[in-house]
């Protein structure tokens, strides 16, 4: 496995969570570090739109999930989620990789999408890990979901492989020691 | 059925090659198996080549057993075409540190290319 790349440039900086914010359709949405609460995660991924899986995942069935959401909440991940009325309606999350780097992932509830909630939790999930430690960002996403690379882009991500399916994206949030 | 599974030792690629072998024992399949080279895989062709014949002897499994040098997803197609093979079986991916789905290169170039069907092990 060769070494990721990386841009040069420091992107940022990114305001950490709490964020409380009106979504697009006037709904309150509010953002903070996940408190532990697995129940009201795993509530929203078994409620989520199969159509909007990516690489598999979230998977389906409960099961599945909470085995699947065990990787995302390790010593080594941080969490931020978006909540409407007392419901997760987004998740975001970094998981650490066995290079010093971390993994990112988003996911927002059908019914949020499209209404800025996305913007909103992928800026306060990188504040988050910059705020706790974190220097560098990758992720991948299908080639096809131009919306989800275009908004990746927009906070500072670069691609560093088009070649394959997916398309594979890193950023730095901190100078390198 | 005549079978020709791809391995180039990356751990897909492993699982795939025991799965294949409970096949075959199974429905009486033709196994052929291509150790092909992957750079990404960290596993040297000999390495490959031990555990496929591990997993073989284990199961007393016949198969033709071949090093096919060149590009793993080219060589691979035009051997399934031009000895007649009906399925090619590639491992189905790798998973990301958050548990993503990643095919590796060997199978996108086989799966966009080739007038067989591909079975992807999961």
């Amino acid at each position: 496995m060769t070494d990721r790349p990386y841009p040069e440039s420091v992107s940022g900086p990114f305001e950490s969570p709490p964020r409380e914010l009106e979504d697009r359709e006037g709904r309150p949405v509010s953002i903070e570090v996940f408190d532990g609460d697995r129940d009201a995660l795993v509530e929203m991924y078994a409620d989520f739109d199969p159509a909007d899986r990516a690489q598999g995942i979230p998977p389906v069935g409960e099961d599945r999930i909470r085995d699947w959401l065990e990787h995302l909440l390790c010593e080594n991940c941080y969490n931020v989620v978006a909540s409407h009325d007392g419901d997760v309606v987004g998740h975001a999350t970094l998981v650490g990789d066995d290079q010093g780097g971390y993994e990112l992932a988003i996911f927002v509830h059908q019914e949020f999408q499209g209404a800025g909630v996305g913007t909103e939790l992928l800026e306060s999930l990188l504040g988050y890990g910059a705020e706790q430690g974190v220097d560098r960002v990758w992720l991948t996403v299908e080639r096809w979901n131009r919306p989800a690379i275009n908004l990746y882009r927009k906070v500072g991500f670069e691609t560093t492989d088009a070649q394959s399916f997916e398309h594979e994206m890193s950023i730095r949030l901190r100078d390198h020691e | 059925m005549k079978i020709l599974l791809g391995i180039g030792g990356a751990d897909d690629s492993l699982a795939a090659l025991h799965e294949t072998v409970d096949r075959v024992q199974e429905v009486g399949d033709d196994l052929t198996v291509a150790i092909v080279n992957n750079p990404e895989s960290g596993r040297s062709m000999d390495e490959i080549e031990q555990a496929v014949r591990e997993a073989l002897g284990e199961t007393q499994c016949e198969a033709d057993v071949r090093r096919v040098e060149g590009d793993p997803g080219s060589r691979l197609v035009e051997i399934a075409e031009r000895e007649g093979f009906d399925r090619i079986v590639l491992g189905g991916g790798q998973q990301s540190p958050m548990g993503k789905i990643r095919l590796g290169p060997i199978a996108e170039f086989v799966l966009l290319n080739s007038h067989v069907s591909v079975t992807l092990v999961r």
